[in-house]
């Protein structure tokens, strides 16, 4: 593309940007009605929420529940603005900051007419913090801090922790908490596997394997006046080509996870204000691990070295334009209370603002180390968005410091399986979250055996020491300083892992769809109780 | 005859053992697992106690020679087992597929058939003249482009098309309806990649026409109508293309049975949720039953096919049932 086209497909983006902004400003009136049609790229292996940890569940099977506390839709980019749903009021904790009692809605219904009460709420939990034998709690571990649930009336339910917890919220925030009902659950702890039954905005209407789930509005919810849409269509399309085309041709409004600025630009190039992208940084990481069992990696400077040769900042610019990577940061999502601030961070390994100087740093300790022209092979996923793309820049960064890598590129399965086995110099990896929750989104860098994302192959006590100090705080600038502690130990001091780009996400979708806002998350936000369709544009 | 039947159909016996062998064992060499791939695919943490859980609730912490004689003894009973990624019926999530797929591979085959023959003919009789060379060009062309890549040009054209005649981009419905539900959406959205698949079979069938066509004109039956004076249409069309045809539809029969399983990228490319894409997201899924099944389903398929045309030649010309 040359220059005077891309700044025509940018101007053409900011436009329907600010169009949509000034349209939202102007307090549109929702229109009722409508079918809302959108793609999603891959298939939920079953409807179980507790169970699964895929995005695919969640695009079309979140709108047919209610959960407990979520993020604000009307304020979804924010990272610590919790609502309620299914409670009155998001409760201060007592008892020392180890007791929350949440009041439940009054006149909540499940789709088949059973009221739906506090012990419903309480089973849900128990079902995801205390699953009975043979049942699967993908996300029970992120609950530890809970020692238990009770509900003492239909109206109240009460969490006790084991500790204080900051982390307690948002993990209770977090978007797979489908509340399920009791007797469903007593009936059979895994009847939720294969069928769908809420209280959400929109009623299950039927499943085609392969092809699409298709939901109609309740008109009993008990948010009033919501939905707008008469119903939705989740249409499965793995191919990307296939999904841009599909929002091309009007044959969905929306991909909600993402596409790539290639498929933005065409987008807005073939429908111009017919489209309308709206854009945010993703609480997503692509993570750089070297293995410390194998030689030379278990020399703490030439794991420095790799991290310094990186010009993030630049990167950033560059890559930004090509892939879906943006933000430079440390391993707190950027912008987030608990993350370092930019100055903070340029004093991080590899996050230095002369990189100049970073790379001379970076080939005295290769000397130092006695690996002046250290050459290795990296494994990495065989995937463009944003994995080889970034693998690519990165083998020409390293270049620049006398370091010759080679890309192997494997398909996801055979990446997993060479990271798990260890088969790797240094590994390519993402750390991908639904709610934004540093506190809990960090375990991913904890030692070997603590965290089972860990591929490095390493102990650190010290490491482990500042991460359970760090969980069980109550006071956030105590919390924020233990955070900076814990990042300059992983990413500079130790250098066990780096986090190279924050992922970001793009979203073009068609502009009579209203009432969508993106949220950092592909996770998050994703009842569509508030959108609508309005063609008369 | 009913002998050399039976011996025949004795023969799928070792040919269907040895396929479940291979795959059995082919799909627990490629590296990767179904437990780690379905808990942590997206990038999402995964506590490894529920990965092992996850082993154990399919069966695949149990040695492999039981988890064979699960596979093999349920496939002679004509179970399949469940998928291990939807934990749905095996049986009942090929049948839903079914239906699509040979739809399409009627459709493909009837396209295909339509260009061979004519195409072929032609080329035969305008043997070495630009006629036959435009015709060779275009079926040596259906050969070279692959089906995926003419399938997302199709698409392009369609929207490119509609956006400059109508004004709003259009492109062939994603999801499918069934031809007696709805006859019109059904075939805008299957006609596209029935002329893409069809135009790509086409190519070898035309090729085969044209040869047999060619060898059929130099026999002395074919001679003997033109110096009775018969119609040279007449001498085409009874004499030389009926007696070339048996070469094609063997070629054109076994290209159907691979469109029956072996669409798979062009039923990605146009999002058909066919058998063809059921394979690749269960091999990429690492769904060790759903890939045993449906490979042991196309290699039936293949036999069974295989098995008629044998019948077929044995029927047509009996020295085949006697020398063996």
């Amino acid at each position: 593309m040359n220059g005077r086209r891309t700044r025509s497909v940018v101007c053409l983006a900011l436009g329907a940007l600010l169009a949509a902004t000034g349209a939202a400003n102007a307090k549109e009136e929702p229109k009722r009605g409508g079918i809302l049609k959108f793609v999603v790229p891959d298939e939920p292996p079953s409807f179980d929420g507790h169970r699964e940890t895929t995005f695919a569940l969640i695009h079309p099977i979140a709108p047919f529940y209610s959960v407990l506390i979520r993020i604000n839709p009307d304020n979804p980019a924010s990272l610590t603005d919790f609502v309620c749903d299914l409670c009155t009021e998001v409760p201060k904790p007592v008892d020392g900051g180890k007791t929350y009692t949440f009041k439940i809605r009054k006149g909540v219904k499940f789709h088949d007419g059973s009221p739906l009460t506090a012990k419903d709420v309480e089973a849900t939990f128990r079902h995801i913090v205390f699953p009975a034998e043979g049942v699967l709690s993908a996300r029970k571990a992120q609950f530890s801090m809970i020692e238990s649930i009770t509900s003492p009336d239909d109206e109240t339910v009460v969490f006790k922790l084991k500790h204080p917890s900051g982390a307690f919220i948002p993990v209770l925030a977090n978007p797979y908490n489908f509340v399920y009902s009791k007797a469903k659950l007593d009936q059979d702890p895994r009847w939720y596997e294969a069928n769908v039954m809420g209280s959400g905005p929109f009623v299950f209407d039927k499943r085609e394997a392969g092809a699409r789930v298709t939901g109609k509005a309740n008109k009993n919810y008990y948010h009033k006046g919501l939905p707008y849409l008469d119903g939705f269509e989740a249409i499965f399309a793995k191919k990307q080509s296939l999904r841009v085309q599909a929002i091309r041709g009007d044959q969905a409004a929306i991909e909600f996870r993402g596409f790539p600025p290639k498929s933005r630009d065409d987008l807005v190039r073939a429908l111009g204000k017919d489209i309308t992208v709206q854009e945010s940084d993703w609480n997503c990481g692509l993570v750089l691990t070297p293995n410390h069992s194998r030689k030379p990696f278990d020399d703490v400077r030439v794991r420095r070295a790799l991290t310094l040769a990186l010009d993030r900042w630049g990167g950033s610019h560059d890559l930004s334009k090509i892939a879906i990577v943006k933000a430079a940061g440390g391993l707190v999502f950027p912008g987030h209370p608990l993350g370092m601030t930019k100055e903070e961070l340029q004093k991080v390994a590899g996050y230095w603002p002369d990189i100049e100087k970073s790379r001379a740093e970076a080939r005295r300790l290769l000397q130092e180390a006695g690996h002046p022209n250290l050459s290795f092979t990296f494994l990495n996923r065989a995937t463009d968005q944003p994995y080889t793309i970034v693998g690519t820049w990165m083998i020409d960064q390293w270049k620049k410091v006398g370091i010759s890598a080679k890309m192997r590129n494997e398909a996801t399965a055979g990446w997993f399986a060479g990271l798990r086995a260890g088969d790797f110099d240094v590994g390519v990896t993402a750390n991908c979250q639904s709610i934004v929750n540093p506190l809990l989104d960090v375990a991913y860098y904890l030692p070997t055996g603590r965290s089972g994302q860990q591929m490095g192959v390493f102990k650190d006590p010290e490491l482990e020491k500042i991460y359970d100090s760090m969980i069980k705080l109550g006071d956030v600038a105590e919390q924020k300083a233990l955070m900076a502690r814990f990042e300059r130990r992983v990413m500079d001091e130790e250098a066990h892992n780096f986090q190279i780009f924050w992922w970001y996400r793009i979203i073009p979708h068609r502009s009579y769809l209203k009432g969508w806002k993106i949220s950092p998350s592909h996770y998050l936000n994703q009842d569509l109780s508030g959108l609508w369709i309005d063609r008369d544009l | 005859m009913a002998k050399y039947v039976i011996k025949r159909l004795l023969l799928m016996i070792p040919t269907l053992f040895g396929a479940a062998i291979l795959v059995f064992l082919l799909m627990r060499a490629i590296p990767g697992d179904i437990c780690y791939l379905r808990m942590a695919g997206g990038g999402a943490s995964v506590d490894l106690d529920v990965v092992r859980q996850c082993r154990v609730d399919l069966g695949l912490d149990r040695p492999l020679w039981v988890q064979f004689w699960d596979f093999i003894s349920g496939f002679l009973v004509g179970d399949f087992g469940k998928s291990m990624w939807t934990g749905q019926p095996i049986f009942h999530e090929v049948a839903l597929r079914f239906e699509l797929s040979l739809q399409i591979a009627i459709m493909a085959t009837a396209v295909s058939i339509l260009i061979a023959i004519p195409l072929g003919t032609i080329s035969a009789v305008k043997q070495d003249t630009w006629v036959d060379y435009a015709v060779r060009t275009f079926s040596i062309a259906g050969i070279a482009v692959p089906s995926f890549w003419l399938g997302i040009l199709i698409i392009l054209g369609i929207l490119i098309t509609s956006k400059a005649w109508f004004g709003q981009s259009w492109m062939p419905p994603i999801t499918y309806r069934p031809i007696w539900v709805d006859p019109w959406y059904n075939l805008s959205m299957l006609i596209w990649p029935a002329l893409a698949t069809g135009y790509r079979y086409s190519a070898v069938a035309t090729r085969m026409t044209r040869s047999a066509v060619l060898e059929v004109l130099r026999e002395d039956y074919v001679r003997t109508a033109r110096a009775k004076g018969v119609f040279e249409t007449l001498v085409i069309r009874r004499h030389a293309l009926r007696n070339a045809l048996l070469p094609v539809i063997t070629v054109i029969g076994i290209e159907f049975a691979f469109l029956m399983g072996g669409l798979v990228v062009t039923e990605q490319v146009f999002n058909l949720n066919g058998i063809g894409k059921l394979f690749v997201e269960s091999v990429e899924n690492h769904d060790y039953n759903m890939t045993q099944s449906l490979v042991m389903l196309v290699v039936a398929i293949f036999a069974l096919m295989n098995f008629l045309v044998d019948i077929f030649y044995a029927w047509l010309d009996p020295r085949i049932r006697y020398v063996r």
